[in-house]
């Protein structure tokens, strides 16, 4: 009976999650969504608490209170510009978390299979998982090596990239793209290695061949990303996310777990999803952005003629005064800032003038798919404004200001015009094509990719040099 | 100043009845502070209203004679074109800013192309917007039309405005314009400030809209055919058509007794001025009527009219043929001409080094220099930049006829199709066969995987782009269901088994509850407006 209301609870469980995925699909039944995902996780520790084989209830659920307190104030204390970072470090948690368990069924599996060869010990003493493996058979029993190996390979890979892809979001490791000498081939050799330790674990079982790949999957999920650049960290957070979710199913396979493994599946294919939009939202192919970086250019680069012309506060205020339709085109430049804040009091300001103001969203816009909205979000900026780059791209001709806040390739007309740039062919929004586009920039430095942008140069912008929040801030008394 | 800067030289105008200067006190200021040192003639500006001790004040040199000055500058900015004997002072080396047709002044442009003089002509600089402050063409025609009006009013006997006084009813002026450039533009809006009714004619339509601006009513033609875009041919007008001339003709005929001041500005580049104000239209006119002939340098808009001069015709009209108006204005003439050298100077000394840096791949520089290295340079080639960009015409999207619409859709419509069961295909060939060789406990988990996957790809496309931070902070939450297996090895197994799974059950709790928090609260500052 109790078997039974486990099962039942998992059914409901799994398709609370699905509808919590699904709801996401607008901004109103999103809300909704997230209290169906509480309920369904809530559903599932509850049944697998009172279900079959659970003991030390009461200390789980002292860890599981503990670890909501700590998780409860991350949740409320970050900011919501720090938010990839967060997002990663969590992942790294769920890696962790898979690689722990991985092992805990292998010790299990030697448990199990000792108490096997003793023929006196008393069966009934077995827990669940131990007492499902108990009963499988010998080809079952490889196939569940492979699983936990699978489970604990990807999640050691997620774990050590999670930490990375953290660390170069917050800034604490270096951004640039860097490899070790010996690059990809290092990669290679290491899931070689894993490889054999995979057969050799199949066939003798042993502790060591686990352990070994653990150390090489590690070393290549630290490898891996640090051999990404920054401004691909929209790819690497979501493919991250959908190592987390196939880790989980490996998990799921090697214990049985129909729940873990729907629920693994489903997040392992959103993230697969978000990395391929990002893909393509940046003309890229999925495998040149986890094999790190930028291709070559192809040959020489346009160069760039013209000269930037810089403009104070007084003449964009001036501009923004007279111009009836404005597009805001943000980047990570407004979220390093702190801009948003400013950004949405301009919009209230110019809004309330009667003019047509709107954001336009570049799928690869800040560090983390989506990111932009959420910021623009946080400050209060309405979301029907804010538009997809295929909503407005063909409006930048009718408009009359275009607003460049700290974002670079994303703008780039290299992309359409030079197809020796190492961005030719990415989809970019087409603010050139406004009467006036006014760049908000730090300096004239390339930016995060290190890709001349020829915008920068075009006798409709004019460069507006300064941290965007200052900017801002200064440009907000004169609009009137 | 820099001991090395270029020295820039304004020499007193020679041609009689010129009043301009071309450097004014202030302009020698602004031009110092590019690194230039300034010298002016004795007396160059006195009749523009600029005496030689103003000058002296804002840091000019101030020399006695023009033979003085012409050997002392690197660069000799004046007005009109050198008469004869500053062309013989015109020295190798020496750039020479000033009005220099190109084509009337044709010997003395290969002469100064022979000294290895460098020669910019203020009439060169092309018709784009970068180039609009040192338009010496539009500045000038600016003053002329104003001028023009006022010239107007000063022989005509009547009042501008209409009025109705105790002394008796007075009728507005009927002013026409003949042609809509700069000077056009700037008659229309000093006549219609007087207030007298305005109308205005240009052989370019599409300037209608700036005339009706300025208060003025356009005068159409009926006449239907296909007119040149004025953009083409650098915001100029061109030469019309002999059938368009008649209507435009037999209009001003029908117009003729009405107006009482015509002026005309009609001019195209390197040609005669066209006829346009026939003998027949003067004779119609009232008496007392007055025309003011822009184009009178170029022959006139009018045959009557006698250059220079202003004359009264049998019939009492008088036609005022002045080609000097903005010399009539010296002061605010000279202002905005040295203005306009001014801001050529600072195009040419980029560095603001007082180093002339005469850039010929710069499409306004390359423009308007006709002499330079011992070669004319003119015409200049076409400029890179389109003189007014806004008048192109785009290339409408291909309209697809409804058969060729069906038959795209039905193209990717099938394409679609074969995609998908291809994938179908592929993949359940991959099913049946893990199928085959893997037990049936594992089948059974691995139809659940499968099922959960094609869910997940069918959910995840409807999720709208501006929520994806929240689907990952979500994804990231109910990936910590991890936390089950966890929970189920807590309870049995070895020390170090509780140990991680104890880790484990933690780290989850921690994603669990940051993740769905976090997503929360992202989701709740999603608003409307």
């Amino acid at each position: 009976m109790e078997f039974g209301f486990t099962t039942a609870a998992y059914v409901v469980a799994a398709i609370l999650f699905i509808l919590a995925l699904g709801g996401l699909s607008g901004q109103e039944s999103a809300k909704r969504a997230v209290w169906y995902g509480i309920v369904g996780m809530a559903l599932a520790v509850f049944a697998t608490l009172i279900g079959p084989g659970a003991g030390l209830w009461i200390l789980s659920i002292i860890l599981i209170g503990a670890g909501g307190v700590i998780g409860y104030q991350l949740a409320t204390r970050v900011q919501m510009t720090q938010m990839p970072e967060l997002v990663a470090a969590m992942h790294s948690l769920v890696g962790l978390a898979a690689v722990f368990v991985g092992y805990n069924a292998h010790i299990q599996l030697g448990y199990v299979a000792d108490a096997l060869a003793d023929p006196s010990f008393d069966k009934s003493q077995f827990g669940t998982f131990a007492a499902l493996i108990a009963k499988k058979t010998a080809v079952e029993i490889n196939i569940l090596r492979v699983e936990l190996f699978l489970g604990v390979f990807i999640g050691a890979v997620t774990f050590t990239g999670s930490v990375i892809a953290y660390g170069k979001l917050a800034g604490r490791v270096n951004t640039a793209a860097e490899k070790l000498p010996g690059g990809h081939m290092l990669n290679a050799a290491a899931a070689i290695i894993s490889v054999i330790s995979l057969i050799w674990y199949f066939n003798t079982g042993g502790f060591f061949p686990l352990f070994l790949m653990t150390l090489l999957a590690l070393f290549i999920g630290y490898h891996l990303i640090m051999g990404i650049g920054g401004a691909d960290m929209p790819v690497v957070v979501s493919m991250l996310n959908s190592y987390s979710g196939w880790a989980a199913a490996a998990i799921g396979f090697s214990l049985g777990n129909d729940l873990l493994i729907v629920v693994g599946a489903l997040v392992g294919s959103s993230g697969a999803i978000l990395s391929y939009i990002m893909c393509k939202a940046m003309n890229r192919s999925f495998i040149s952005v986890i094999l790190g970086g930028f291709g070559g250019p192809a040959g020489e680069q346009m160069a760039v003629e013209g000269e930037q012309i810089a403009i104070e506060a007084d003449g964009v205020a001036q501009a923004l005064n007279e111009a009836d339709s404005v597009i805001i085109i943000p980047g990570y430049g407004m979220a390093v800032a702190q801009a948003q804040g400013a950004v949405s009091e301009l919009v209230k300001k110019l809004r309330a003038k009667g003019k047509n103001v709107r954001f336009a969203i570049h799928p690869v816009a800040g560090r983390l798919p989506g990111h932009m909205n959420v910021l623009l979000a946080e400050a209060k900026v309405p979301y029907d404004i804010v538009m997809e780059m295929d909503e407005i791209n063909d409006d930048f001709p009718d408009t009359d200001v275009a607003i460049v806040i700290g974002s670079n390739d994303i703008v780039n007309p290299a992309a359409q015009d030079d197809p020796n740039s190492p961005i030719a062919g990415m989809p970019v929004l087409e603010c050139w094509k406004a009467k006036q586009v006014f760049v908000s920039k730090r300096g004239q430095g390339t930016g995060y990719s290190g890709i001349e942008n020829p915008l920068f140069f075009k006798e409709n912008t004019r460069m507006f040099y300064g941290d965007a929040k200052a900017s801002l801030d200064k440009l907000l008394p004169m609009i009137d | 100043m820099g001991e090395d800067g270029v020295k820039i030289g304004t020499p007193k105008e020679t041609f009689e009845g010129e009043n301009r200067v071309a450097m004014t006190p202030e302009s020698a200021q602004m031009l110092q502070k590019l690194g230039h040192d300034c010298v002016i003639e004795a007396g160059a500006g006195a009749k523009a209203g600029f005496a030689d001790a103003d000058y002296k004040a804002a840091g000019v040199e101030v020399v006695k004679t023009a033979a003085a000055l012409w050997k002392a500058a690197d660069t000799v900015a004046k007005v009109r074109v050198p008469d004869t004997a500053e062309m013989k002072r015109l020295r190798e080396g020496q750039t020479l800013i000033s009005f220099f047709s190109p084509v009337a002044d044709e010997d003395k442009m290969k002469q100064a192309a022979d000294k290895g003089a460098t020669v910019i002509a203020m009439e060169m600089i092309p018709r784009i917007s970068r180039a609009q402050k040192m338009d010496a063409l539009s500045s000038m025609a600016n003053i002329a039309g104003y001028r023009a009006v006022i010239e107007a009013g000063n022989n005509f006997g009547r009042f501008f405005t209409g009025q109705i006084t105790a002394a008796g009813k007075v009728p507005p002026a009927k002013v026409l314009v003949v042609g809509a450039g700069v000077a056009g533009l700037a008659a229309i809006g000093t006549s219609t400030s007087l207030g007298a009714i305005t109308y205005a004619f240009d052989v370019r339509p599409e300037v209608a809209e700036q005339v009706e601006s300025m208060g003025a009513e356009f005068v159409y033609l009926d006449f239907e055919e296909e007119q040149q875009d004025g953009a083409a041919t650098g915001g100029y007008a061109s030469v019309s058509s002999p059938e368009f001339r008649e209507a435009q003709l037999a209009k001003f005929r029908e117009l003729a007794p009405e107006v009482d001041i015509v002026i005309t500005t009609a001019l195209i580049p390197n040609r005669e001025a066209p006829e346009l104000w026939t003998e027949d239209m003067v004779k119609a006119m009232k008496p007392g009527s007055v025309i003011v002939d822009l184009a009178a340098e170029k022959g006139g808009n009018c045959k009557l009219t006698v250059k220079d001069e202003k004359i009264v015709t049998d019939n009492g009209v008088t036609i005022i043929g002045y080609t000097d108006f903005p010399s009539r204005m010296a002061t605010q003439a000279s202002t905005l001409y040295a203005t306009n050298i001014r801001h050529l100077m600072t195009d040419l000394t980029p560095e603001k080094d007082g180093v002339v840096n005469h850039n010929m791949e710069d499409d306004v520089i390359r423009g308007a220099t006709i002499a330079h290295g011992k070669e004319v340079t003119f015409p200049p080639p076409p400029p890179k930049v389109a003189a007014i960009a806004a008048q192109k015409k785009k290339e409408p999207p291909k309209e697809l006829t409804a058969e060729e619409k069906a038959a795209k859709e039905i193209a990717e419509f099938k394409q679609q199709t074969k995609n998908q069961v291809t994938l179908l295909a592929v993949g359940g060939a991959l099913l049946l066969a893990v199928g085959l060789v893997a037990p049936a406990s594992f089948m059974q988990h691995f139809i659940v995987f499968v099922l959960a996957v094609f869910v997940g790809f069918q959910v995840i496309w409807g999720v709208a782009h501006s929520l994806h931070t929240p689907l990952m902070a979500i994804t990231n939450a109910i990936s910590s269901i991890i936390i089950l297996g966890a929970l189920m090895q807590i309870g049995s197994g070895s020390f170090l088994v509780i140990i991680l799974a104890a880790l484990s059950v933690f780290m989850c709790g921690i994603n669990i509850f940051g993740g769905f928090l976090v997503t929360r609260r992202m989701l709740a500052m999603f608003q409307k407006s």
